[in-house]
């Protein structure tokens, strides 16, 4: 069982989305982010006042997979958000301990698709 | 040089009481058999012709009554005569009561701008909100400048039938004296109100290349089309132009306002192409702005409409009625079609249909009665309704808040609606309709809006072509995704920690 974790543009989110569907990864947890990675951040200005390196929206999406639909995952993840520019984001991979579905009490493999 | 548009406060009642205090009298008999006190009361209020022309039955029986009838009649008759000759004799003067009502209705007119502005910003990313919230407030400041400066005299300045001349350019010449257009109210007064007509219009067309569009040539863009589209427009229509010379009514701007911002709306959004990642279904942020935004402009459009009027009179009531009577039935319609057709009546489309029908009925609002307002309100609902959700999708085009499906739609229909309902015992100084049997306006009204629909298409083509070649018009793809607000403001609406 593996939990990704994808860092990516919050433009990208219908296309990922999309992929990960026809991959037939169906369960995804979304949260809006800010950060920011190589490209450094914007500039704002606010009544003449020049903020630079300000946080970028991103979108963060968490999955939890079992191992074989890891590789699928993570292709899908890249088909739908790579643009070949800075900040399209990143993608980790982290191994996980355990699952457990609130309504039934499942756990391990069961418990995730 | 006749301008049917524009309605004289004095004159009008004098008119009627002319025309049909026989008629009147009647009905007056029918509702209150004596007191003179009533007189002046009906002599001034329209809605016993209405109520004439409903066939509301005369219950004045009894061979006295009749008698006693005809004595006061003839009497009334001869003292109306009387007293209309009085009237003529006096100039009109301005009046405390016309300018105080012609400044709150441009006050009204002007806050149109910032509503439309969150009509607009609450329907598209928040990304791009403080872009069009942007756009609509510069217009505020460019074209209120661009109208002291030169607009107000090529639309309004004696010149051709084409367009205004330069006589009245930096508003030399145009002081307190009398309005040429409405002797009742000083000319600064009349400069004010249309000033916020000319504002609103270029702002309307923002919704059809929301999203996508550089702030440097949408400014170079709206100077331009002002400049070129709707001074010469409203030239035409109401500055005694060749439209006015043909007799084409269009009491508030269907066709200067709404038609030219909406067709350009088309134009735009076909030249500036779709937005990237463009799909069908809306992406509105924040419904809640749109709401407010369309109740700020159904209550700003009692003075674009009324007030249009020109005048705290009779007419500006009329047109107060329909408009408000048109707005509730283009709203309620538009509901209702979508709980038929979808299954659930959403706040978008409610609010959606009350601006439609805000729009439809502006070139008639001062023409029609309630039955007509409610006629084209509801109308209007299933005219748009159907170019937002059928048309748009067929051809495919990504007009991105339905600026022409609305305006565009809106305006051709409600011009055309005006040749149907108008009547001249809602408004003397205006045209009768097909419906009181003057097919003729029906025509004349087609060719007005298709003769301002060819026009607006062309220059504006033209112009986009122009800014397209010397800034270029759209944004490039990286700012796009990034949103307006940043790529081009260097600012963010909203925040996400703290």
């Amino acid at each position: 069982m593996k939990l990704i974790i994808a860092i990516i543009q919050p433009h990208k989110l219908e296309e990922v989305k999309q992929e990960l569907y026809n991959a037939g990864v169906n369960l995804l947890t979304v949260n809006e982010v800010l950060g920011h990675g190589r490209q450094k951040g914007i500039t704002e200005i606010y009544r003449g006042v020049r903020e630079s390196g300000n946080l970028l929206r991103k979108i963060r999406l968490e999955i939890a997979v079992n191992d074989d639909f890891v590789d699928p995952t993570i292709k899908a993840v890249m088909k739908g958000a790579q643009t070949g520019e800075t900040g399209d984001g990143k993608i980790f991979v982290l191994p996980m301990e355990e699952c457990i579905r609130i309504r039934t009490n499942e756990k391990g493999t069961a418990a995730i698709g | 040089m006749t301008i049917p548009f524009y309605f004289d406060a004095d004159l009008a009642p004098r008119c009627r009481r002319r025309g049909a205090a026989k008629k009147r009298l009647k009905q007056k008999v029918y509702r209150s058999p004596v007191g003179g006190a009533v007189e002046d009361h009906f002599s001034r209020n329209s809605h016993c012709f209405r109520r004439k022309h409903e066939g509301i039955p005369n219950s004045g029986r009894k061979t006295m009554k009749r008698f006693l009838l005809f004595v006061f009649l003839f009497i009334v008759c001869i003292s109306s005569f009387l007293f209309g000759a009085d009237a003529a004799a006096t100039p009109v003067a301005a009046n405390s009561g016309d300018i105080s009502w012609m400044l709150i209705s441009s006050a009204l007119v002007l806050l149109m701008t910032p509503g439309l502005a969150f009509f607009y910003g609450g329907l598209v990313k928040r990304k791009n909100i403080l872009g069009i919230l942007m756009q609509c407030f510069m217009a505020m400041a460019v074209i209120s400048l661009q109208w002291v400066l030169f607009g107000y005299s090529l639309s309004f300045a004696p010149g051709n039938g084409f367009i205004g001349g330069l006589s009245y350019v930096g508003l030399n010449h145009v002081g307190m004296e009398p309005c040429p257009f409405a002797p009742n109210i000083p000319h600064q007064a009349f400069v004010i109100f249309q000033m916020m007509f000319a504002i609103i219009t270029p702002a309307l067309i923002i919704g059809a290349f929301a999203e996508r569009m550089k702030f440097s040539a949408y400014l170079l863009f709206s100077i331009l089309w002002a400049t070129l589209v709707y001074n010469p427009l409203c030239h035409w229509v109401w500055g005694g132009g060749w439209l006015a010379q043909m007799g084409v009514a269009d009491f508030a701007g269907g066709i200067v306002v709404h038609i030219s911002a909406g067709f350009a709306a088309l134009v735009m959004a076909l030249a500036i192409g779709k937005r990237r990642n463009h799909t069908l279904v809306p992406t509105p942020h924040n419904l809640p702005f749109t709401v407010l935004g369309a109740g700020l402009l159904w209550f700003g459009w009692f003075g674009f409409n009324a007030g249009s009027a020109l005048g705290a009179n009779n007419v500006a009531i009329s047109a107060f009625l329909s408009t408000n009577t048109a707005a509730a039935a283009a709203a309620l319609t538009w509901a209702i079609i979508e709980w038929i057709t979808m299954g659930k009546p959403t706040m978008l489309g409610t609010a959606t249909g009350a601006v439609a029908g805000l729009a439809t009925v502006t070139p008639a609002s001062g023409y029609i009665g309630i039955w007509g307002a409610m006629a084209i309100g509801a109308s209007t609902s299933l005219v748009c309704y159907f170019a937002v959700s059928a048309l748009k999708p067929k051809f495919n085009y990504d007009d991105t808040l339905d600026a022409f499906g609305v305006h565009g739609i809106g305006g051709l229909w409600g011009t055309i609606m005006t040749g149907l309902f108008a009547s001249k015992l809602i408004n003397p100084s205006g045209p009768n309709g097909l419906f009181s049997g003057n097919p003729k306006q029906l025509l004349v009204q087609i060719f007005g809006a298709l003769a301002a629909v060819v026009y607006t298409v062309t220059v504006t083509f033209v112009l986009y072509k122009l800014v397209d070649l010397m800034i270029g018009v759209r944004v490039d793809d990286k700012k796009e995704v990034l949103g307006l607000d940043v790529s081009e403001h260097n600012e963010r609406a909203y925040t996400l920690i703290e």
